[in-house]
């Protein structure tokens, strides 16, 4: 089976998933990556001219403020021109097919779409359909992937732990119904990190999750003992209804993290979180706001990593 | 007509012939096999030198989308397939719009089937009205016009208690219960095999016990109620396990399975492969393997095409947004032969799955070329490979899995009541 992210010389196409890249192809994206950060702190310009003249279209069909926002900045520190779209505000709710969608702002001359949809594969189909010079970066479509989460995750991993290969890394919460983290399990395993854990209990945990290459586990203490990365999960209100989990408050007492349970990993891991958070339901503030969070630097990393993503996509910089 | 269907390698598995014979037809029936009866003087020859000549094949789920579906496909369009196919009879199930739980529409349906003189069409009723598992139908008069059997397509009853009255009402008259089992609290929102691939795709799953345990609920109550029941569309190891154990202890079942999931695994989803979404769910290797050892042990007694025409539109989605199913009559005989080539059988038994034993299950006498049956006929050439694509289908729905893929195997004369409704011509596309 072709791999639709790559074109015949195997270069990056789209960016869809993790799943499928080469160590390389990461390695190449974390290295770029690590440059446009020196640029954008050491410099007093915050603006490169690698993406003058291309047009990138930001077509969220499901609501986002955080995502979209550090998409847009990243593609104006390229020059780039940047339309944002709500989707579900204007076509999608006329009746307009997906793919209509795209056609049209193919129409406009768009040379990369930043894609965000609810159902899983929206992406790959759009990739699917656009002419071989456009560019599709999946920006999280349902439950699948969200790749540029993921490649800032492992930005933000090697920057304070330097390696992949010593690491023990826990992901908690939301396995079933969270594509951050089918990205970031893909990532992990593909740039060589030995023992990749998911933690939560049965009702969040997909089918085959053994077939991912990572360890499960049910009890969090188990789970994060001897860690060196806690990735936490943000868990949405709604799982609370349909018998997945019974209170946001049992919730919190078994699978949330608290200092208390953070001393049981490795007295120098980190603990992310791809936000927004849940204060109070899978972290407790004084791990969100303490010593040994990196929760804000994730944030800032996502724009050197986009920025990355982006020009690597264009065959610049 | 007198016709002879000469120099063909007839194969009729139900009665055991597998040579070279002449097929002499007179008056719509076969009037005799090998030799030439006294008197008999043909009025038109067809050579199937280097071909096959085999009974009309019987589909047991093709979904002609009349009425209400028109835009997906229509009667004459689906028709033309079916006999493109090679297909001489074919049943349908009853979830069209409105579904077939009114004899009126019933009646229509097989008169506007006849007018069309193609394939004999067996309507499938609904089991309840409007196929919403609460009130029974008026079965004896559904099939008064023309049901030949009553199921619920893909709705499930949830209300046990109907379905297990729906069973004796059914029993009372001596109708079969066709049904496929799926639980649809655990199949909710599906779209694909609780498995390896809708994990690593993020796609909402069906477990397999969503089968297995509304199965376990239709064999009790057909042993309970007496019903005659047909499983519809198994899908799992676990499944044919059921079926198995079920006809071992001497239940009077019967069970077939949709031709796509002889082949075909979740592993053909690939990356989101729209038109791998079908119902059921293509499960897992093992699953598919089980399938196709049920079908040569005789646990699973027919392959159907469970043909379902969907226009483009509705595929070009996201793969949970695009409607399920794929197009099937003129795949049903390809993929048959592939089965029976692949388990190193003979086209025999391939052709068996999709001739006299899908007529048992619809209680017909037919699916063989016996001196005096009705000359539903299948010329074939089972050596040609042809690749499947739009141009290359009669169907209105252009939408299957097999898109690009070479079949060996192609119809090439179709005879319903000796009369030849079907002859393949190359398209210069082609």
């Amino acid at each position: 089976m072709n791999n639709p992210q790559l074109n015949k010389h195997g270069e990056l196409q789209h960016l869809l998933s993790t799943e499928g890249l080469s160590a390389s192809i990461l390695f190449k994206i974390l290295d770029k990556a690590d440059s446009f950060l020196n640029v954008a702190e050491g410099r007093e310009i915050k603006k490169l001219p690698l993406l003058h003249g291309i047009s990138i279209f930001n077509i969220f069909f499901e609501n986002s403020t955080r995502t979209r926002t550090t998409f847009e900045i990243a593609a104006k520190r390229l020059s780039a021109d940047v339309v944002n779209l709500n989707i579900s505000s204007s076509s999608a709710s006329k009746g307009e097919s997906l793919l209509d969608t795209v056609d049209n702002l193919c129409a406009m001359h768009a040379d990369m779409f930043v894609v965000r949809h609810a159902q899983s594969g929206a992406a790959h189909l759009i990739a699917r359909h656009v002419a071989p010079e456009i560019h599709v970066i999946n920006a999280g479509d349902g439950r699948h992937a969200h790749p540029t989460q993921a490649l800032l995750d492992m930005f933000t991993i090697r920057y304070y732990k330097k390696e992949f290969h010593n690491l023990r890394v826990a992901i908690v919460g939301d396995i079933l119904h969270s594509r951050v983290a089918r990205s970031q399990i893909h990532a992990l395993t593909t740039l060589g990190v030995p023992e990749v854990r998911v933690i939560a209990p049965k009702t969040l945990l997909p089918g085959c999750v053994d077939k991912l290459g990572v360890r499960v586990f049910h009890d969090l203490a188990a789970g994060l003992r001897d860690v060196d990365v806690v990735m936490m999960l943000r868990l949405q209100n709604e799982r609370m209804q349909g018998a997945i989990l019974p209170s946001a408050q049992e919730y919190f007492k078994y699978y949330g993290l608290t200092q208390e349970k953070l001393a049981l990993a490795r007295s120098d891991a980190i603990v992310m979180h791809p936000g927004p958070m849940n204060r109070g339901v899978e972290i407790d503030s004084s791990v969100a706001d303490g010593a040994q969070s990196v929760i804000l630097p994730q944030v800032t990393f996502g724009i050197a990593v986009r920025m990355a993503v982006m020009s690597t996509l264009a065959g610049v910089g | 007509m007198n016709i002879r269907i000469k120099n063909g390698h007839l194969i009729d598995p139900k009665n055991n012939i597998d040579g070279r014979h002449d097929l002499f037809i007179m008056d719509g029936r076969v009037a005799a096999v090998g030799i030439a009866p006294a008197d008999f003087v043909a009025q038109q020859v067809v050579d199937a030198t280097n071909l096959v000549v085999a009974p009309g094949l019987i589909d047991l789920a093709a979904r002609l989308r009349e009425p209400g579906y028109e835009y997906k496909a229509t009667l004459e369009s689906e028709m033309n397939a079916a006999v493109a196919g090679g297909i001489t009879i074919l049943s349908c199930p009853p979830d069209t719009d409105p579904p077939l739980d009114e004899p009126g529409l019933v009646e229509m349906l097989k008169h506007r089937a006849r007018e069309l003189n193609k394939a004999r069409v067996y309507p499938v009723g609904a089991l309840t009205y409007g196929l919403k598992g609460v009130e029974l139908t008026e079965m004896a008069e559904l099939a008064d016009a023309g049901c030949i059997a009553f199921s619920q397509a893909d709705a499930a009853i949830t209300d046990t208690r109907v379905l297990m009255r729906s069973m004796q009402y059914a029993a009372t008259f001596g109708f079969s219960v066709w049904l496929r089992p799926q639980d649809s609290f655990l199949a909710r929102d599906g779209v694909a095999h609780d498995g390896e691939v809708a994990t690593r795709l993020g796609l909402p799953a069906i477990p397999v016990c969503a089968e297995t345990i509304a199965l376990a609920t239709m064999l009790q109550l057909a042993r309970e109620t007496g019903v005659r029941l047909h499983v519809c569309r198994v899908s799992s190891a676990d499944g044919v396990a059921l079926v198995r154990a079920a006809k071992q202890q001497g239940m009077p079942i019967t069970c077939d399975v949709s031709a796509n999931h002889v082949h075909l695994s979740e592993m053909d989803i690939g990356f989101f492969d729209a038109h791998c979404h079908l119902v059921p769910p293509l499960r897992s290797l093992r699953d598919r393997d089980a399938l196709r050892a049920g079908l040569l042990d005789g646990s699973i007694d027919a392959i159907c095409s469970d043909h379902s025409p969907v226009d483009e539109d509705a595929k070009q989605l996201p793969f949970a947004e695009a409607e399920a199913g794929a197009t099937g009559l003129e795949l049903l005989l390809p993929l048959a032969l592939k089965w029976a080539r692949q388990e190193r059988r003979p086209i025999a038994d391939g052709l068996a799955r999709i001739t006299h034993q899908p007529a048992q299950i619809l209680g017909l006498d037919a699916g063989h070329l016996s001196v005096g049956s009705i000359a539903d006929v299948c010329v074939f050439d089972p050596d040609v490979f042809w690749q499947i694509k739009p141009a290359a289908l009669s169907s209105q729905g252009k939408n299957t899995p097999f898109l690009g893929v070479e079949l060996q195997g192609r119809v090439c004369y179709t005879l319903i009541r000796g009369q030849l409704v079907y002859q393949f011509q190359p398209k210069l596309s082609q």
